[in-house]
């Protein structure tokens, strides 16, 4: 028991981000909603992007930004800093995400137009009538 | 333009000419066809030469923006992603024929927009196939689904519906990649195929390595509608504008199973993923299933559209399947079925839209004599029928026979079965449609015989690259064995 509550306080962020990723799994997939789904897949990006920036922390890492010269000089040594990169393939990450809202949201308002709702159950019920 | 990045202007010419067309196109429809045809005229050219110098000269790499691999974006033109780009400006440039004249008649005034999106997700297309870096990747898979989501949701009634599920199932497909890239990453400490390829055999951490290569397929496997999480494509790619499906239909299915082969042969290399027989043998019999369910869904559908999507399904269960058979035969036949299968795709897809631009329906009543009205038209649809099933001189029988090698060398009888079985459901669907086309109207009677016959075949500009691509079953089923010789061969890894 001991254990496994140091392994999970050792590495929380990694459940951290479990957890956030099956509320939005849980929303996108149980929920009857179609607005209720899409934040449920803003969840689930979301929990990949702070996996993806929790693995660039070190313990006691400085802000990546470095002097050119000195950098130049005598190099940079790359446990004084938090890794960059994963924060920088996020941003893209991030709008690519946005994207998507921003299509699914118009697509939502088109499926408000022709059904006046956004609920799945009514939908499905008008379709098949 | 020099010559030696010419793959690169092979993309960049129809995204440029996406903006043309929506600056141009929105004050005048003339500026349309023009710029479409002409951007996918010069993909074509240039693939075509691009093909021919790989194959005589080698892989080409190109660094963008003069950043260095590992550090910098890498594109890299094998002999397989050269096929691929050829295929895809081929059947994006003979698909483009129909569509400008389809959507001409079912979205009027917002063709602009339409082609817009259109060249864009061809411009992220041969963007998949060139890329070299795996998060780029990501990145060029949801530009193409972003602008496929869009596509679908122009639309008429459910089709925004449809659109909506297939932007939740996709998100979640590209989230589960990029999870697994997200671990390869942390593993090797890199993004560049062919650095994760170097590093990844070096380290010793099965489970991690498993875990990842999980992600990435089960990601790649919703996107590209392998059968247990197919329920989004009927729908979508029922319920889109005809001139989308045309060209959405054949390429996005078999561009991703192109990624899944990229991913195992030059990411993980097959040294890594094939000795699992637990992942390959379960793999294989999920194809077989895939094919199996994908044949007796198809059966019920009372709308040949309906019908043609759940082939599809069908389809990408022949080529994973190929795949996971883990040898020489499987892997030749799985990548010359992408091939094909494009084609064969392609051609039946535009028969759906020549029929539709004439009748406004495909439905399986309104098929009836429809022999006598469009001759051509359906003379093609046999052709394309012939190569689904798998007749000698189409080029469907010689994928299909490379797949069937496979599975019996691999010994996994339960894939070749159901590709027999697949057959001859096809041959069941097939023949059903053409004989209700040729003598549905002998059982009216005599009455409506005069207006049955009646000729109504579809406009030049849809007939045209019909006709052309019934052609190109044959012609690329006759050339199977230079194709498998000069260029597929290359891509086999060395060991099998």
């Amino acid at each position: 028991m001991e254990s496994i509550i140091g392994e999970i306080v050792a590495k929380y962020n990694y459940w951290i981000y479990v957890v956030l990723m099956m509320i939005g799994f849980y929303a996108m997939i149980g929920k009857r909603n179609l607005v209720k789904k899409l934040l449920g897949m803003n969840i689930f990006q979301t929990s990949i992007i702070l996996f993806f920036v929790s693995t660039g922390v070190k313990k006691g890492g400085a802000i990546p930004i470095v002097d050119k010269y000195q950098a130049l000089a005598g190099g940079v040594d790359a446990a004084t800093i938090v890794n960059p990169l994963p924060h920088v393939l996020m941003l893209t990450a991030i709008v690519v995400g946005v994207s998507v809202t921003g299509v699914a949201l118009a697509v939502l308002q088109r499926i408000y137009k022709e059904y006046g709702t956004l609920e799945e159950d009514e939908i499905l019920e008008k379709t098949q009538r | 333009m020099s010559a030696t990045n010419l793959h690169l202007f092979v993309l960049v010419v129809p995204l440029l000419s996406a903006f043309a067309v929506n600056l141009l196109g929105r004050s005048s429809k003339q500026w349309i066809a023009p710029l479409v045809l002409g951007s996918l005229a010069f993909s074509v050219i240039g693939s075509l030469v691009t093909l021919a110098r790989v194959v005589a000269h080698g892989t080409l790499r190109y660094t963008v923006g003069n950043w260095q691999p590992p550090f910098g974006i890498e594109l890299v033109v094998d002999p397989l992603s050269a096929l691929m780009m050829v295929l895809i400006a081929v059947v994006a440039f003979l698909a483009s024929f129909s569509s400008l004249k389809s959507v001409e008649q079912e979205l009027p005034g917002r063709e602009s927009f339409f082609f817009t999106l259109y060249l864009i997700l061809i411009a992220g297309l041969f963007g998949l196939v060139l890329t070299g870096d795996a998060f780029n990747l990501y990145v060029l898979l949801e530009i193409t689904s972003i602008t496929t989501y869009g596509l679908i949701a122009m639309g008429r009634g459910r089709a925004a519906l449809s659109s909506f599920n297939y932007i939740i199932m996709g998100s979640i497909g590209a989230c589960f990649y990029l999870l697994g890239i997200g671990y390869i990453y942390i593993l090797t400490g890199t993004l560049n195929m062919a650095d994760i390829a170097r590093i990844l055999p070096t380290l010793n951490a099965p489970v991690a390595t498993a875990t990842a290569i999980a992600f990435v397929l089960v990601g790649l496997w919703i996107k590209m509608a392998f059968f247990p999480l197919h329920s989004w494509l009927p729908n979508a790619y029922s319920h889109a504008p005809t001139g989308a499906g045309t060209m959405v239909a054949p390429l996005m299915t078999k561009v991703t199973v192109y990624l899944m082969v990229r991913v195992i042969i030059t990411m993980y290399t097959p040294a890594l993923v094939f000795p699992h027989a637990w992942i390959t043998n379960s793999a294989v019999w999920a194809a077989a299933l895939a094919i199996v369910c994908g044949s007796m869904l198809a059966l019920g559908q009372k709308d040949l559209r309906r019908m043609l999507t759940y082939i599809i399904i069908a389809e990408v269960g022949y080529m994973v399947g190929g795949i996971f058979l883990a040898n020489a035969n499987g892997l030749t036949g799985s990548i010359l079925h992408i091939v094909n299968d494009a084609l064969m795709t392609l051609c039946l897809f535009l028969v759906v839209a020549s029929i539709i631009y004439r009748q406004g329906t495909v439905s399986m009543v309104s098929m009836q004599g429809i022999f006598h009205r469009m001759p051509f038209t359906m003379a093609a649809f046999t052709l394309g029928a012939f190569a689904m099933i798998g007749v000698p001189p189409t080029c469907g029988f010689f994928s299909k026979w490379y797949l069937i090698l496979g599975g019996i060398d691999a010994g996994h009888w339960e894939f070749v079965i159901a590709l027999v079985f697949s057959s001859l459901v096809n041959a069941l669907l097939f023949f059903r449609v053409i004989e209700l086309a040729f003598f549905g109207s002998l059982g009216d009677g005599q009455h409506h015989e005069h207006t049955a016959s009646e000729r109504h075949e579809a406009p030049w500009w849809m007939l045209k690259p019909l006709v052309l691509t019934a052609a190109l079953l044959i012609v690329v089923g006759l050339s199977t064995g230079p194709l498998v010789n000069n260029v597929i061969r290359l891509m086999i890894p060395i060991g099998f």
